[in-house]
């Protein structure tokens, strides 16, 4: 009963199971922070509209983002994953959401942020249907922990839409 | 020198039983972790509730050796999901991150994009010969939570199986030994 091999059997054991304790109620307290993150993006020029030669459309950019996303910041925090989408319908697609930047933010110092960027990924349709066409943009979050459940979510800001002939 | 035989007989009767109880022992807690596994797949709704990342490209959210389980719903792909997809004709599964979605008005199908966080370049030239999207068939689950450091116990035995094998066979010693 008390030889090594039990002991090193209990002892392991036991900091598995406390381990595991630990890291489930690290990732509950996340459930208890109070979060308002907010969040503006302005667009500022329109700088390429054309078709591709094999036929879709494709846009090019410039962005202006105010994102104010400090309160999603926990101790058990490692970082926030934070992207702009472009969302809009077709006729042939009831939904399209393109990515068009992104950014790892590694703190709660980084959190708070104005970028004039232009899009960091390609926009482009899967057809010819972006002129004129009305577009939600949306700022979206991922949260992920030291560990346990990661959360996301996002703010969606309707309104923007391209000229209604190429560029 | 009957007794003596008869000593030996029950010295070996003995021995029987206790093998065959640690065999029994043996086998239930096998059984127990196969019920557990197949239960975490029944709620989780995928083949395979837990993954080792094993690549940095998503690094620095996850880095190699973590753990993360899955979760699969009927509910829509959308961007900013981690998911873990399978190309087809190749086994290992990957971990990205979905950055475009076109979603059928008609079919509801999604043709899907995803990128590593740590790439420079989307998937594209991940899929197959010809491939330009993902389509829901490949995806097997979404990645919900993760672990540190937890999944290194099974980098380690896959790329040296040494290690598996004296593992095992110290399991084995152990139980074979066990005085009770």
């Amino acid at each position: 009963m008390h030889s090594f091999g039990y002991r090193a059997n209990a002892l392991f054991t036991f900091s598995v199971t406390a381990l595991a304790f630990i890291c489930a109620i690290a990732s509950l307290s996340d459930n208890f922070s109070d979060q308002n993150p907010s969040a503006e993006i302005q667009i500022l020029n329109i700088n390429r509209f054309k078709k591709q030669s094999y036929e879709n459309d494709e846009v090019s950019l410039t962005l202006d983002i105010t994102a104010d996303l400090q309160s999603l910041f926990t101790w058990n925090t490692k970082q926030v994953f934070a992207f702009v989408a472009a969302e809009y319908e077709t006729p042939k697609n009831s939904l399209n959401q393109v990515s068009l930047w992104d950014a790892i933010i590694p703190d709660k110092e980084h959190a708070k942020f104005r970028i004039q960027t232009s899009n960091k990924y390609r926009f482009i349709d899967q057809g010819h249907n972006l002129r004129g066409k009305e577009f939600n943009l949306t700022l979206h979050w991922h949260v992920m922990p030291k560990t346990g459940k990661m959360f996301a979510d996002k703010i969606v800001m309707p309104g923007y839409s391209l000229p209604d002939a190429y560029k | 020198m009957g007794w003596i035989g008869e000593t030996v007989d029950s010295i070996k009767s003995i021995k029987i039983r206790q093998l065959l109880t640690q065999a029994v022992t043996l086998g239930m807690i096998v059984t127990s972790a196969l019920i557990i596994w197949k239960a975490m797949m029944c709620v989780t709704g995928t083949e395979s509730p837990v993954v080792v990342v094993l690549s940095g490209s998503m690094e620095p959210g996850f880095q190699r050796g973590d753990i993360l389980l899955l979760r699969m719903t009927k509910d829509p792909i959308r961007t900013g999901e981690i998911v873990v997809f399978k190309i087809d004709g190749r086994d290992i599964p990957i971990v990205h991150r979905v950055i475009e979605v076109h979603e059928r008005k008609t079919t509801g199908k999604v043709d899907v994009l995803t990128k590593g966080d740590n790439n420079d370049v989307d998937d594209i030239d991940l899929y197959a010969d010809g491939q330009m999207w993902l389509h829901r068939h490949h995806i097997m689950g979404r990645a919900v939570g993760f672990l540190p450091y937890v999944g290194w116990v099974t980098i380690i035995m896959t790329e040296k199986p040494i290690i598996k094998y004296i593992l095992i066979g110290a399991m084995g010693l152990l139980v074979i030994t066990s005085k009770d």
